[in-house]
């Protein structure tokens, strides 16, 4: 075996391009586990479009032993299932990788490339063949995929039958003939081509303690734990599938055990307005309650969204990022809210945001997310996107610690409220702009009112200037005191210099495999990753230090780096946006070249010029 | 307004209910409405029922969006939390609140204006959830605030104080309500408190929504010739159809009705309603039958006013959903969270 070829083990990448709504999710996911278990490190990534069936959809798993998480740009075998993308799916084949295609029927000799290996398996013919009913061979065609590329890439079928196995373990039938197809296209392959490839899998041991799990799910779980009870939502790509595993978490151990009730309720709203309307009104009534939406529905939810800041009520919102403006395009990945979020609403408000970066953030963030709720009174954005949301990704095994309490904030119960003389629902008797709050139905002399029209510390209307002041700087006094309480930012300072690169969310992945690869080229970077609105201390002591600092963010505007301008003394010439808002995930090509490109002139730079 | 402050200690000799409070104990803030405001008139068989059911001020809970109407809130059981949220969205306020705790009793002041145009949707599928709670919609046909535009309640032909005219067709909250499949639907007027009262106290006690639709003279934008809303008008073109009394559990029925008109209904607590038809032909339990009725008198500009529907046993949100007899907000954490022994179970899913 030659150097190049050992390169190719455990490194390469591979894209299916399918038809959406014929059962291709469930082949790649099954390939992808068993690299998983396999001990490699992996990662899936699903380009689908906003339809039930029939569209294009591609899916892209990254086989990467060194454990990078983002797109590397670059395909290195191509599965072109779907006749009605093949032209454009070949051309994206790297040279020197390969292209598996349905052999059934001819390829049209203009598509043919000479720096790629072609691998024409007759999928449709031996599923016709071996499987009755039109859908069946269908579905059993993408099965019979993942049994070829087990072949080519040296798969244990073992782990895929244990996956079969454990997916279908109510509908053993199904394990069955699945297997018969993966087998199909395993022996098919095996006898056809030298199996496996140059560029293949081999068994490696660095996934043990770690799962894979998306985002949305991770955020869903975090929900569970941190004792979420009420969830209202109105359905939007990409967020449904938060909602949805949370109330798949609930039905299965949220029953309580002596009445067979369910210690939660799970409402589906009319509009965004409601869901968010019924998050407030649960908090203000003393249960943990979220929503999880997208873009369209923070510029609905923004009206409610002043009230919470104003009035001062908890509400746990989930923003799963997609591309706009508008409608944009649903089922694209952006992180384009981040503006929206910061000062949604009229007025003078701003609101506390979170910005987790992968899974393992999301369940921890969105416990946090709950706790920072309640302690500040003030609604937590949590800003995810589709990439981080919908996508697996390979991340630690979620640990919980059974001590942990929920932190209800400065919450006064009967026996504290029976001590007072009397109750003043927004007096800061503490110093630092958070007050106490009651719930209904504890006592008489608890009672407050709440609205949104202008009140004085004590709670009553007011339309006096002195008064409506008062209340307005108390807010920022609060926001000072959040500062302290949300998560730091991550700062990797380990190359030293006077280079610095910030980045918030699900960029991480694409930096931190471009900083290796700068650093293999001589160009070391200190990396900030921001992980929360309003920005902590260190941020600012960051954007300091450093003489030239990159601002990598996926949206046109450069929403972060607008936010740090406003927010920090940060001199504006400092900051080189690097920006990335095609719909696709970021790669760490696109970092790399960019960041060279401003370093080193001259080189060319897909990236945005630096404002 | 009125500007007189009230006295805040009660006279010895004032009556008192079970609890041992007066009247006053259930009143809230003064009223800053116009003087003569049907509004206000709500406010007192509000303090009224609430003062007779004997209701622990802290156990209700008072809602409300924006608008005259929505002020109302602050105005009557300072014992009571109130939430006065935001133009329209009051149903979902309430949803929420009533998910975190459903041993509570929730009422809702809204407007026509906050109900019927920019509250229209929240208010269909607060219905739909059959949500447990008392909405009473002040029906003034206008909108005062902003100084006597149109509302979506007013009728055909109704003339604005300045002198124009509206040709749009009404909404008609008990016409909605009664498609939507509501349970306890009823109509009444700011003037007629005998009526309200026991209205009111029925809809407190009725599991699920319980729509009062009030007919509310605005004495400032729509008192005048030509409205139908004014309380000339109202007063003239209202009909009782059916007169209910509220028969608390602890009390015996000590009324005399005659055979046959009477309808007596207990309610989950025990307690019960006593319909008493005073239209011979209306049946309230027949909803195809009331909403024919019901429109057909207003074609003839007649208001039929009284509990024109009630459907009681109809299950409510929290019976649907399936949720514990306590509140969700009282759930101990140790019930809610699977604790590390149960994460490793899920994550063995996804390894």
């Amino acid at each position: 075996m030659s150097a190049s070829d050992s390169a190719k083990i455990n490194d390469f990448v591979i894209k299916i391009a399918t038809v959406n709504g014929t059962g291709s999710a469930s082949a790649n996911m099954l390939l992808m586990k068993a690299i998983f278990r396999s001990g490699i490190p992996v990662m899936g990534k699903n380009y689908f479009p906003s339809n039930i069936q029939g569209l294009p959809t591609w899916y892209e798993i990254r086989v990467s032993k060194q454990g990078y998480v983002a797109c590397s740009g670059r395909v290195d075998i191509m599965v072109a299932m779907n006749a009605e993308t093949y032209s454009k799916d070949v051309r994206e084949v790297a040279p020197g990788g390969y292209l598996i295609y349905d052999s059934t029927w001819p390829r049209p000799a203009l598509l043919k490339r000479e720096d790629i290996t072609a691998i024409g398996v007759p999928l449709a013919k031996l599923c016709n063949e071996n499987f009755n009913g039109v859908r069946t061979r269908i579905l059993m065609k993408n099965i019979c995929y993942a049994g070829v590329l087990a072949a080519l890439l040296d798969l244990d079928l073992e782990h895929v039958r244990q996956l079969l196995a454990e997916t279908y373990a109510k509908k053993p039938q199904l394990v069955a003939s699945n297997m018969k197809a993966i087998e199909l296209g395993y022996e098919c392959a095996k006898a056809t081509f030298p199996c496996p490839l140059p560029l293949r899998t081999e068994k490696m041991a660095k996934t043990s303690g770690y799962i894979m799990i998306d985002g949305n799910t991770a955020a869903a779980l975090g929900c569970v734990f941190a004792g979420a009870t009420v969830a209202a939502w109105y359905p939007i790509t990409p967020s449904t599938s938060l909602m949805d595993a949370f109330k798949a978490f609930s039905d299965r151990m949220r029953i309580d055990g002596a009445s067979g009730r369910k210690n939660f309720a799970f409402i589906q709203a009319e509009d965004e307005l409601a869901a968010i309307g019924m998050v407030i009104g649960a908090s203000w009534n003393g249960a943990r309650a979220f929503t999880a939406t997208s873009g369209p529905g923070i510029s609905l939810m923004n009206e409610f969204l002043g009230l919470a800041y104003y009035a001062e009520v908890p509400a746990v919102i989930f923003d799963i990022q997609r591309v706009g403006p508008s409608t944009g395009m649903p089922t694209r990945t952006q992180q384009g809210d981040i503006m929206a979020c910061a000062y949604a609403s009229h007025g003078d408000t701003r609101q506390v945001c979170l910005y987790p970066a992968n899974a393992e953030e999301c369940f921890h963030m969105a416990v946090q997310a709950f706790d920072l709720a309640e302690r500040l009174q003030t609604p937590v954005l949590v800003l995810s996107d589709l990439d981080i949301g919908m996508n697996d990704w390979m991340c630690r095994e979620f640990k919980w610690d059974d001590a942990y309490r929920p932190d209800r904030g400065k919450m006064l119960d009967k026996a504290e409220v029976e001590k007072l003389e009397k109750f003043y629902r927004y007096v800061d008797k503490d110093g630092d702009g958070i007050t106490y709050r009651t719930l209904p139905g504890v006592h008489p002399k608890a009672a407050y009112f709440t609205r949104g029209s202008g009140h004085t510390q004590f709670g009553m209307y007011t339309e006096d200037s002195v008064d409506y002041q008062l209340l307005l700087d108390r807010l920022l006094i609060k926001w000072a005191s959040a500062k302290k309480l949300v998560p730091r930012a991550l700062i990797d300072a380990t190359a030293g210099g006077e280079i610095g690169i910030v980045s918030v969310g699900s960029c991480d992945g694409a930096i931190r495999e471009a900083m290796d690869l700068l650093r293999a080229r001589g160009v070391g970077l200190n990396y900030m990753r921001i992980r929360a609105f309003p920005f902590s201390e260190d941020v600012e002591r960051f954007l300091a230090a450093h003489q030239v600092l990159f601002v990598v963010e996926q949206n046109r505007d450069a929403q972060l780096r607008a936010l740090l301008t406003l927010e920090t003394q940060v001199e504006k010439a400092k900051l080189h946006s690097l920006l990335h808002y095609n719909g696709l995930p970021i790669s760490s090509s696109f970092i790399v070249e960019g960041v060279l490109a401003h370093l080193q002139p001259g080189t060319k730079s897909r990236a945005a010029a630096g404002q | 307004m009125t500007f007189i402050a009230k006295p805040k200690i009660a006279h010895p000799s004032l009556p008192r209910n079970p609890l041992g409070m007066t009247r006053r104990d259930y009143e809230g803030a003064l009223s800053t409405l116009c003087a003569g405001c049907g509004h206000d008139s709500i406010t007192a068989a509000v303090v009224e029922a609430c003062w007779e059911l004997a209701i622990e001020p802290q156990n209700l809970v008072k809602l409300s969006g924006i608008g005259c109407s929505s002020k109302t809130t602050a105005y009557f059981v300072n014992g009571a939390h109130g939430f006065n949220s935001v133009h329209g969205r009051m149903p979902s306020i309430a949803m929420g609140a009533n998910a975190a705790n459903r041993n509570l009793h929730y009422i809702g002041v809204s407007g026509d204006g906050d109900t019927l145009s920019i509250g229209l949707g929240q208010f269909c599928h607060a219905i739909r959830r059959n949500l447990n709670m008392l909405y009473i919609i002040e029906n003034n046909g206008v909108y005062g605030l902003t100084k006597g535009q149109f509302s979506a309640s007013a009728d055909v032909g109704s003339k604005a104080k300045k002198g124009e005219t509206n040709f749009q067709p009404p909404i008609d909250a008990v016409l909605l309500a009664l498609t939507l499949g509501a349970s306890f639907v009823a109509r009444s007027f700011s003037g007629d408190k005998e009526q309200l009262v026991p209205l009111i106290q029925a809809g407190l006690k009725h599991k699920g929504f319980a729509l009062i639709d009030v007919l509310s003279p605005c004495v400032t934008f729509n008192d005048h010739e030509g409205s139908t809303k004014s309380y000339a008008y109202t007063r003239e073109h209202y009909e009782p159809a059916i007169h209910t009394d509220f028969v608390p559990l602890q009390q015996a029925i000590t009324a005399e009705y005659a055979a046959g008109a009477t309808l007596p209904v207990v309610l989950h607590d025990g307690s019960r309603i006593v319909l008493r038809k005073l239209d011979a032909s209306y049946d309230p339990t027949d909803r195809a039958a009331c909403a024919a009725t019901i429109q057909e008198r207003l074609k003839e500009e007649e208001y039929l006013t009284g509990l024109l529907f009630f459907e009681p046993g109809q299950p409510e949100f929290h019976d649907l959903n399936g949720t514990p007899e306590g509140a969700l907000n009282a759930v101990p954490y140790e019930a809610l969270s699977p604790g590390s022994a149960g994460m490793q179970k899920i994550l063995a899913r996804y390894r």
